[in-house]
């Protein structure tokens, strides 16, 4: 019984630690549909900020530049989406893609024309990374039962950039629902000819909705490579900006309900880390390539397990236009 | 959903020197990025184009990719003529190679005129399978047809990497890959098809051929046909297709079951054509360059006949450049690529203002008024 209790504890501790980048990038897909903008460029704007930062804090030995250095590259692709998706009234999907596509490119090259490490970046001193904190009294109150361990094993522990996280997500709720900014924001994603015949501009607001998103996605992908791990490897989002985005959608454009909808994808990917190897019962040892599927499946499980169309801001994808 | 813009550009103007000044910037800024790197933009572009021009075996080697580009953009076009985005390419080009692979190891008595339209239906069948169920999901659940598909394109990816560490592993081999097709299976190369034009030998098979066929096909079946029509309908106004009596998710299913099986049938090139067996990430992006080649190509079979043959020059006259130029890998191709989606798909049209002010036609604004 301890026994499955610890081990569901130190699942529930690698959770929350793979959950931050995702609830980051979640966070900022919300942003952007709320405000009428669909960003598929999510894990782009990730990747390229996971590199920025892990190049940054290599070559200084910061991890506060290397955060600095990620989120300005992350806003940088984020305004480029904005503007095909708002003055280019282009084609948002394929515009979030042609981001992905071009990150996954050049990431890896200069990583390989700077560090040369076959598109790697140098793995990093833990003084250039956010590394775990020990929350206070962690040691002194694990000998409590129950929620002594909790403490101990799934509070503390993790770095600054997931207690970030944890803590955005009030932050945004509060931005989006107790502001006069979150009012017009949502509006904004609703019915953009009322924000405009109120005389507030539409694209102002989703271009500043744009560059939240991409700061969120900054810290998201910083989380990522100096936090999570010591540095850049090529294609180190693995699907973690689609699946924030499927999240959002799971938690119905809720900042709260998206959360979980991170927790239940991030437990996911810290039970296939952990199942890998071990033989379940009843069938035995399942082949590591199935348990890998494991995130992916239950994304899929979960969008189908209800319809998803309905609550989706009105005006989200939809280029605003004013002559007509 | 169309992103056609109201225009009185001269055609000329509308399909060629547009897409032209696109592809201009996307190159403009590759060249910048070249540079940054240390190497002289301007040699690195003649090499990409002497790499994919140069000689025989390079035009072999870039109508191999064509064709490639071709199969995944035919799959995007279809899917989205029907107003939904297919991302799942990839995976369903995984799916379609193990299709094949799997009727060319089952059937490999049979003669190869039987054998490869059998490998041609597994094909087909496994990528529009593996279509359909986020089609499904999508016309029953609402599920956002966008993630679901690259969802399916992450389990497809593991997939293929069971089976061949596991099923379809080839006895004994070191890397993982499958067992070697019957020759009989096997798609004839260009030059021996045309040894007659004195065709250098190269990759590039039979499967280009099937893929000029399927373009047919498409424009066909798109402007010809009613299921075409009712797609189209469905694509553009759904409301108009529900009054018309048009189901919308019969229209959803018929596209992306067409969709998914154009994208599996790029394992007929793969494994058929070159490969002759399955090896791992034999899709590398095709199926995501799918999407650029579909909306540069307009949706129209000849502009997606064009825009495959310059994605396929992009990538064997860069695999040529990362192999003379020392600071430049092959992940600089798949930048460029992304930049080509950025300003020839997804800013289409960010030249057509000042364009229209050069070449509009007074006339034509004049009979609009």
């Amino acid at each position: 019984m301890s026994d499955l209790f610890f081990t569901l504890l130190l699942l529930c501790d690698s959770a929350l630690r793979l959950a931050a980048p995702l609830v980051l990038a979640a966070l900022a897909g919300l942003y952007a549909e709320r405000s009428g903008v669909v960003d598929i460029g999510l894990e782009g704007k990730m990747l390229g900020a996971a590199f920025a930062a892990a190049a940054t804090a290599a070559v200084t030995g910061s991890p506060w530049l290397a955060l600095l250095a990620g989120i300005m590259t992350s806003i940088g692709l984020a305004l480029v989406h904005g503007f095909v998706a708002i003055s280019q009234r282009g084609e948002q999907i394929v515009s979030g893609m042609a981001i992905n596509i071009a990150v996954a490119g050049l990431a890896p090259t200069l990583a390989n024309a700077w560090f040369h490490l076959n598109g790697q970046t140098p793995i990093l001193e833990d003084g250039a990374r956010f590394t775990s904190i020990n929350l206070p009294f962690a040691n002194a109150l694990s000998d409590v039962p129950v929620l002594g361990p909790i403490y101990a094993e799934v509070i503390s522990g993790h770095n600054l950039l997931t207690y970030l996280a944890v803590a955005l997500v009030p932050l945004g709720a509060w931005g989006l629902f107790k502001t006069r900014f979150g009012l017009r924001l949502r509006a904004v994603g609703e019915n953009p000819g009322a924000v405009d015949a109120a005389g507030i501009s539409v694209h102002r607001l989703r271009y500043i909705a744009m560059t939240i998103a991409g700061i969120l996605c900054g810290i998201a992908g910083t989380a990522l490579s100096i936090g999570l791990s010591a540095g850049f490897v090529r294609d180190m989002t693995a699907g973690k900006g689609y699946l924030a985005l499927a999240a959002v959608i799971f938690g119905r454009w809720y900042p709260v309900p998206t959360f979980l909808a991170c927790l239940l994808f991030a437990f996911a990917d810290a039970l296939q880390g952990q199942l890998q190897g071990t033989p379940l019962p009843f069938v035995g040892e399942v082949p590591v390539q199935f348990i890998m599927m494991l995130p992916y499946i239950v994304t899929v499980v979960v969008l189908a397990g209800f319809v998803g169309k309905i609550d989706a801001p009105k005006a989200s994808g939809i280029p605003f236009t004013r002559d007509r | 959903m169309s992103t056609r813009a109201p225009t009185d550009l001269p055609r000329l103007v509308d399909v060629g020197l547009i897409p032209a000044l696109n592809l201009l910037t996307a190159l403009v800024i590759s060249g910048l990025v070249i540079w940054v790197l240390g190497e002289d933009p301007f040699e690195a572009m003649s090499l990409m184009v002497s790499g994919a021009f140069g000689y025989g075996e390079a035009i072999s080697y870039t109508l191999y990719y064509t064709t490639n580009f071709i199969f995944t953009g035919l799959a995007v076009s279809f899917a989205y003529r029907c107003g939904l985005f297919n991302i799942g390419g990839e995976g369903q080009a995984v799916l379609g190679g193990i299709g094949i692979l799997i009727a060319a190891l089952l059937f490999k008595d049979l003669p190869g005129l039987l054998l490869i339209p059998l490998c041609i239906i597994f094909g087909a069948a496994l990528g529009a399978l593996w279509a359909a169920i986020p089609a499904w999901l999508l016309a029953k659940r609402g599920s956002h047809i966008v993630i679901t598909t690259i969802m399916f394109n992450f389990i497809a990816a593991a997939f293929l990497s069971y089976l061949l560490v596991g099923p379809l592993r080839r006895a004994g081999a070191q890397s993982t890959e499958s067992e070697d097709i019957v020759s009989a299976a096997q798609l004839m190369p260009l030059h021996d098809v045309f040894a007659f034009l004195g065709m250098a030998e190269g990759p590039a098979n039979m499967a280009f051929v099937i893929a000029l066929l399927l373009c047919l096909f498409y424009g066909v079946f798109m402007n010809r046909t009613k299921w075409g029509y009712e797609l189209r309908v469905v694509g553009q106004n759904p409301a108009a297709a529900r009054f018309g009596g048009i189901s919308a998710n019969r229209g959803i299913m018929i596209a992306m079951i067409l969709s998914g099986a154009m994208a599996g049938l790029m394992g007929l090139n793969e494994v058929l054509g070159v490969q002759h067996r399955l090896v791992t990430n034999f899709t590398s992006g095709f199926g995501f360059v799918g999407i650029a080649v579909a909306f540069m190509g307009r949706h129209n079979p000849i502009g997606i006949i064009l825009a495959a043959l310059l994605f396929g020059a992009l990538y064997q006259g860069g695999a040529e450049m990362a192999f003379e130029m020392p600071a430049i890998t092959r992940d600089l191709v798949v930048m460029i690529q992304g930049l080509v989606i950025l300003f020839a798909g997804a800013l289409e049209h960010m030249y057509r203002p000042a364009l229209n002010r050069i070449f509009a036609n007074p006339k034509k604004i004049e009979a609009a008024r």
